[in-house]
């Protein structure tokens, strides 16, 4: 059987974006995906006739635009368009909306208080200023702190660098940020409960956390540090839905040279005297390659397809440790029409991005409760989006498709696993919550896909349903993601590398930690790097 | 207005009008519109030189009902507004106006604005930006309320040499006797009707300050009996040439407010911005002072200069070179039609700026889709280069 220069496992928008480098590089790459599909969790599927389905990712704003742009994704036929704002209903009949324009939503903030839409601009210039922090280093490996290579301590005085120039109050807030929770943080702006709720979301979606825990103002930044066209935050829909991505990437790849090979699970990175020697797969083939990048998550990578007789004690040890808990589902929905929300009859609900159902934090530390007594959220957290305002290609003309992010939702329920009767009333549960402000969205429902942390495990591959691959705390940033002495790319053992969300600079349909580690790669082949930097932040 | 009461319960409006709106649309000829803090307000009416020259020749009427207004009253109040202002407010008297700065701790201006003593503990703030949330903070600890009267008082400036004898005839008499920076009240048919004499303009010229339900029948009343277009109404485009002229530095485009700044280094002191005569270090606190107490000893990063600019091509954007070497930028220029100069702001490095520094500005223009780049000597001034005597005149001239 041929040997290739390089396997990658698993093609995700990660896996893709490493082979298409690797592939334009010049290297003879080969792609294996368990699925009859392509896209991981970056993907589109008509499970109802007619309908298209983003299945799990569902919008775009992490998406590099220096590798979208270098690796011809618009040519190869992607399309990136934002969605303006969004709104938050209350309980008690008001809501609160989200605009992209500043007056508009300084008036609407106003509406619920005039500290606080003053507030907001403060806000603002302070969030910026940690995504401007951050930005640079996206594209960028981690220095290892312990390592005395000159590469590394360039790096290091780069960190050093972009910490300093934020200044003394800076710094303080930085390390502020980074550590404390989103609803310590939005307190400290804001007396509006709805407003907060409004923002705070961004801070637990995909995390097994609560707005009050510690670390969650992190992962706010991380849901704003994307830009759609250079506008920071921004989030956007690709047309055709999130398989759109997965799809540029492999013509992209395709184009290389590379191949794709569907339904072929890997059982196993063969190591033989310390080296990756390549991949059996779950048919017995065998495929050998002396490169092989994992892009499954950490726990998958050394836990499950590799011998932990192959790894040092010490990186099992971390991999076991390695912090990953599902906390979310996902609902996509084909409708019949466009559902009516209470108190938007007069709104043109085009101009609403995102829609969401929990009105204060306490409303959403109380769905965290849920969670940690092992079941989901009774009155769940939603990310709930229309994409087909937008896009005429994923339903027909008339329909449309909702596409419904579920905080939270535990790994298993009360100690066991779970059922397809707890996911069809976990189902049940979201559809109720969106119901109470729809009067007509249970008749509009054609069909749902309903997915608890059970399929996402089974179907997507992502351990516990975590959708970043690991939790986006601080311990598992930087330089310790996924753990300590392997943030660059490298695996540990020869010839072996990872390239998953699990690796710096983490989840997000991003592309990035992909790129990073081709980069590495590319790197130890003694190979001029052709991976790009981040473009500068004026 | 309509802020407070929005067309859709439960909707903000898309756009505010202010309460001179039924009238300032009819005066909109041009169309030409554009938004401030949310509220629809005319660029240009009818024609930016002779909206320009109205202020300087006759009187120029500019609805500033969008002005950001802050009633602060209380038992604290006075303590309250000398703690949160870098001036000396116990030297201003019941009915008059003091121009202020508001820092925040770093000693960077947040804004400026104008603040309007009506009693011993009542004042209302003016300011450009809106600033509530800071004016609250600094409000812990004090008996004071401050809320935002934006949308409760209309507000009018009538500005130019005319506009004494304008708004004498309208029926307020003795206005002639108002000192600048001095308020008065007036009934005017039955209207209650604040005057101040203050503006943006660097000319004579006054503000009045009502209720928005009289707003109409305020400003039929400044237009009336006057002879034909000695009186006009002015857009945002004349105000700011005169306002350059009169070398008044602007919120958002001469510095940054403070509370907004992303990049750090880019806040401005008032020490930096040319407002050293706004701060009373002889008080023992206000906010910002330990700062800028700093800044004095160890000398402000920058300096505002006002440029007199050889050529007649005005220095937008314009970077300034002193012997070669990069040391500033301009923040407002303008050819100024009155002083004939070619006048600029700028905000350049220390040491650079002093007196005798032969600095430079690199202006391009275009012509035609051809540009020129042209490096012209610039000649720091210490007055305004427009300051007419009438401006600081009691009684105000007629004329």
């Amino acid at each position: 059987m041929k040997k290739y220069d390089a396997i990658v496992i698993g093609a995700g928008h990660n896996g893709l974006t490493n082979a298409a480098y690797l592939a334009k590089a010049g290297l003879d790459v080969l792609v294996v995906e368990k699925n009859p599909y392509i896209g991981g969790a970056t993907v589109s599927r008509e499970l109802h006739e007619g309908w298209k389905y983003s299945n799990c990712s569902y919008v775009c704003s992490l998406l590099r635009p220096e590798i979208a742009r270098d690796l011809e994704l618009p040519r190869h036929g992607l399309q990136v368009q934002p969605y303006g704002g969004g709104v938050t209903f209350c309980r008690n009949g008001d809501h609160f909306l989200y605009y992209e324009d500043h007056e508009r939503l300084y008036r609407e903030i106003a509406r619920h208080s005039k500290r606080d839409a003053n507030a907001y601009d403060r806000y603002g210039a302070d969030v910026i200023k940690q995504t401007r922090l951050i930005r640079p280093f996206l594209l960028r490996t981690p220095p290892d702190p312990s390592s005395f290579k000159p590469r590394d301590l360039m790096e290091l005085r780069h960190l050093a660098k972009a910490f300093m120039e934020l200044g003394e109050e800076g710094l303080a807030d930085t390390l502020r940020f980074w550590t404390m929770s989103i609803g310590d943080y939005l307190d400290g702006y804001f007396e509006t409960d709805v407003v907060k709720a409004h923002l705070a979301g961004s801070g637990i979606i995909g995390t097994a956390l609560g707005v009050y825990s510690p670390g969650t103002a992190y992962v706010l930044l991380h849901h704003y540090m994307g830009d759609v066209d250079g506008n920071v935050g921004a989030w956007g829909f690709a047309r055709g839905g999130m398989g759109a991505i997965a799809n540029a990437l492999a013509a992209s790849l395709q184009s290389y040279g590379g191949e794709i090979r569907c339904a072929a699970e890997v059982t196993q990175i063969m190591v033989r005297n310390g080296k990756t020697t390549g991949v059996a797969l779950a048919n017995g083939d065998e495929v050998q390659a002396d490169i092989v990048v994992s892009n499954l998550d950490p726990k998958r990578t050394f836990l499950n397809i590799m011998a932990e007789s192959d790894l040092p004690a010490d990186v099992v040890r971390k991999a076991r440790n390695f912090k990953i808990r599902g906390s979310s589902g996902k609902l996509n929905i084909a409708l019949d029409g466009l559902p009516t929300f209470n108190g938007l009859e007069n709104v043109d609900t085009s101009m609403i991005g995102e829609m969401h159902f929990s009105d204060s934090l306490a409303h959403m530390e109380r769905a965290y409760d849920d969670w940690k007594d092992e079941t989901w959220s009774k009155e769940p957290y939603l990310d709930m989006l229309i994409p087909t305002q937008y896009d005429p290609t994923m339903a027909p003309p008339g329909k449309h498709m909702m596409t419904v992010f579920v905080q939270y939702a535990p790994p298993t329920i009360d100690g066991r696993d779970w059922t397809d009767e707890d996911r069809d009333n976990f189902g049940k549960t979201v559809i109720d919550t969106i119901a109470n402000y729809s009067p007509n969205f249970k008749e509009l429902i054609l069909h749902a896909e309903v997915r608890s942390p059970r399929e996402l495990e089974n179907e997507v591959g992502l351990t516990e349903g975590n959708i970043f691959m690991g939790e986006l705390t601080f311990d598992q940033l930087l330089f310790n993601r996924p753990f300590p002495g392997y943030a660059q790319y490298r695996g540990p053992v020869k010839g072996m590398y990872m390239c998953s969300s699990g690796t710096h600079p983490g989840g997000g349909v991003m592309a990035a930690p992909g790129a990073n580690a081709a980069r590495e790669i590319l790197r130890d082949l003694k190979h001029p790097n052709i991976v790009p930097g981040a473009y500068a932040d004026d | 207005m309509t802020d407070t009461a929005p067309a859709n319960p439960g909707t903000a409006p898309r756009v505010l009008h202010t309460p001179f709106h039924s009238r300032t649309k009819v005066a909109n000829k041009m169309e030409r519109w554009e938004v401030w803090q949310g509220y629809n307000t005319a660029a240009c009416y009818t024609d930016v030189e002779l909206e320009y020259f109205a202020i300087r020749s006759n009187t120029g009427v500019f609805d500033l009902s969008p002005m950001v207004k802050y009633r602060i009253q209380g038992a604290d109040a006075a303590d309250y507004v000398d703690r949160l202002l870098t001036r000396n407010i116990r030297k201003l008297g019941t009915d008059r106006v003091a121009y202020v700065a508001i820092c925040n701790d770093a000693g960077n201006v947040i804004d400026d604005g104008t603040l309007f003593r009506f009693a011993d503990n009542e004042f209302r703030l003016c300011t450009q930006e809106h600033v509530l949330d800071w004016l609250l903070w600094s409000a812990e600890g004090f008996d004071v309320t401050v809320y935002d009267e934006t949308a409760d008082v209309a507000a009018l400036a009538v500005q130019g040499p005319t506009s004494c004898q304008t708004l004498r005839r309208m029926g307020l008499d003795g206005l002639q006797e108002l000192k600048p920076f001095g308020m008065a009240h007036y009934e005017l048919e039955g209207i209650p009707l604040m005057v101040s004499r203050t503006g943006f303009t660097g000319d004579l010229g006054y503000e009045l300050w009502l209720a928005p339900e009289h707003a109409e029948t305020v400003w039929d009343r400044v237009f009336a009996n006057t002879r034909q277009r000695t009186v006009r109404p002015i857009g945002s485009h004349a105000l700011d040439l005169a306002r350059i002229e009169a070398g008044f530095i602007a919120a958002g485009v001469d510095f940054v407010p403070a509370e907004q700044i992303v990049r750090n280094g880019r806040g401005r002191s008032p020490l930096e911005l040319g407002l050293e005569w706004l701060v009373d270090f002889s008080k023992p606190v206000f906010n910002g002072r330990q700062a800028l107490l700093q800044q004095r000893d160890k000398g402000p990063r920058y300096r505002l200069a006002k440029l007199s600019v050889e050529g007649n091509k005005p220095a937008e954007h314009a970077f300034i070179y002193c012997r070669g070497r990069e040391v500033g930028t301009v923040t407002s220029a303008a050819w100024c039609p009155s002083a004939k100069s070619n006048f600029a702001l700028a905000s350049i490095k220390t040491p650079y700026g002093r007196e005798r520094d032969p600095l430079k500005a690199e202006i391009y223009y275009m012509r035609e889709l051809h540009w020129t780049r042209t490096m012209a000597k610039c000649e720091i001034v210490n007055e305004p280069v427009f300051n007419p005597p009438r401006r600081l005149q009691t009684p105000a001239p007629d004329a």
